[in-house]
């Protein structure tokens, strides 16, 4: 019979361009980092913005900003930082091929994701409420200058909404990651997906990091 | 990428702090430091971002090529702000118009 052809088993989805495993997953994580590059650019344009308007009209930028909820704002910071840490559990449970364990932290971190959101959308209906969504019923006690009120809540929208953004797309993403960790897809030895998608949850908490302070803090102490 | 594997210790540790730092930033903002509060705010993000960076994505470990990265970042963003600054915070001093 013809003798059967020996092909090398495919071992860590290893692709042809590369030499080696190790280096599949270097050029992986690289490739990450640069994407985070440009979103740190993509952010920075707006924390750009936030600072020139803030310090073109500081007072009512303080007054609007105050008017936030301040222990809301800073809980749910407490809850982004928590789910990093499930996040890097979950990373470190599939560099140790600790399967369960990764399936568990990975839940976790969608929960806490989604709790993040939750608090997000209440504080939203806030504004709401309150009438401090920039358009044709806004309104800012107390302000004498609505225009630049309605320029504080649209850059805290367009900020905090681009941030829930990536946060719903975090969400997918840990969702995607769960189905394959269910279906046994991730060993010690190839678990890129689950460090790419970390450094992605990571990154989208240190931007709430910067968030939180300015918009929420830097103008207590006024009041 | 060397495989370096970090304890749950460490993570913990970590977790710990920046629950901590979330704490201190939020108590700090109702003391009244003037425009030392800004600073004080962004000095606290600035550190809670490092330890997310280092530790949590592994920033320690990687590679030069990718630490080198991560920096260019900032340089990009330093690029942007300082020029841009530059030209809003003086438009006033000499006289244009505009502001």
């Amino acid at each position: 019979m013809a003798e059967q052809a020996h092909t090398p088993v495919e071992t860590l989805a290893l692709r042809e361009q590369f030499d080696t495993a190790e280096q599949q997953k270097e050029s992986s994580t690289f490739g990450m980092w640069v994407f985070l590059v440009t979103e740190v650019m993509f952010f920075g344009g707006m924390f750009l913005a936030y600072t020139v308007y803030r310090n073109t009209y500081p007072v009512v930028f303080g007054m609007a900003s105050t008017s936030l909820n301040a222990l809301i704002g800073a809980l749910n910071t407490a809850v982004l930082l928590c789910s990093s840490f499930t996040m890097v559990m979950a990373v470190r449970a599939a560099q140790l091929g600790r399967r369960k364990v990764l399936i568990w932290f990975l839940i976790l971190t969608l929960l806490l994701g989604l709790v993040f959101l939750g608090v997000k959308a209440y504080e939203w209906n806030e504004k709401f409420v309150e009438h401090h969504v920039p358009g044709m019923h806004f309104h800012f006690e107390g302000a004498a200058e609505q225009g630049p009120a309605q320029l504080f809540f649209s850059l805290y929208f367009a900020m905090t909404g681009l941030h829930a953004l990536h946060m719903v797309v975090g969400a997918g993403i840990l969702s995607w990651l769960l189905y394959h960790a269910l279906r046994g897809r991730f060993t010690a030895e190839y678990m890129t997906p689950v460090d790419i998608a970390g450094l992605y949850w990571h990154f989208v908490d240190i931007i709430w990091v910067f968030l939180f302070p300015l918009l929420y803090l830097i103008d207590r102490h006024m009041r | 990428m060397s495989e370096n594997i970090d304890s749950v210790k460490t993570y913990t540790a970590v977790w710990l702090i920046l629950l901590a730092l979330t704490g201190i930033t939020t108590a700090v903002a109702y003391v009244d430091l003037g425009a030392f509060s800004v600073v004080i705010a962004l000095l606290i993000a600035a550190i809670k971002m490092l330890l997310v960076a280092l530790f949590f994505m592994h920033m320690r470990h990687s590679t030069r090529l990718t630490q080198l990265a991560a920096a260019g970042a900032f340089l990009w963003l330093f690029i942007m702000m300082a020029f841009t600054l530059a030209d809003v915070w003086t438009r006033g001093l000499v006289g244009t118009q505009g502001r």
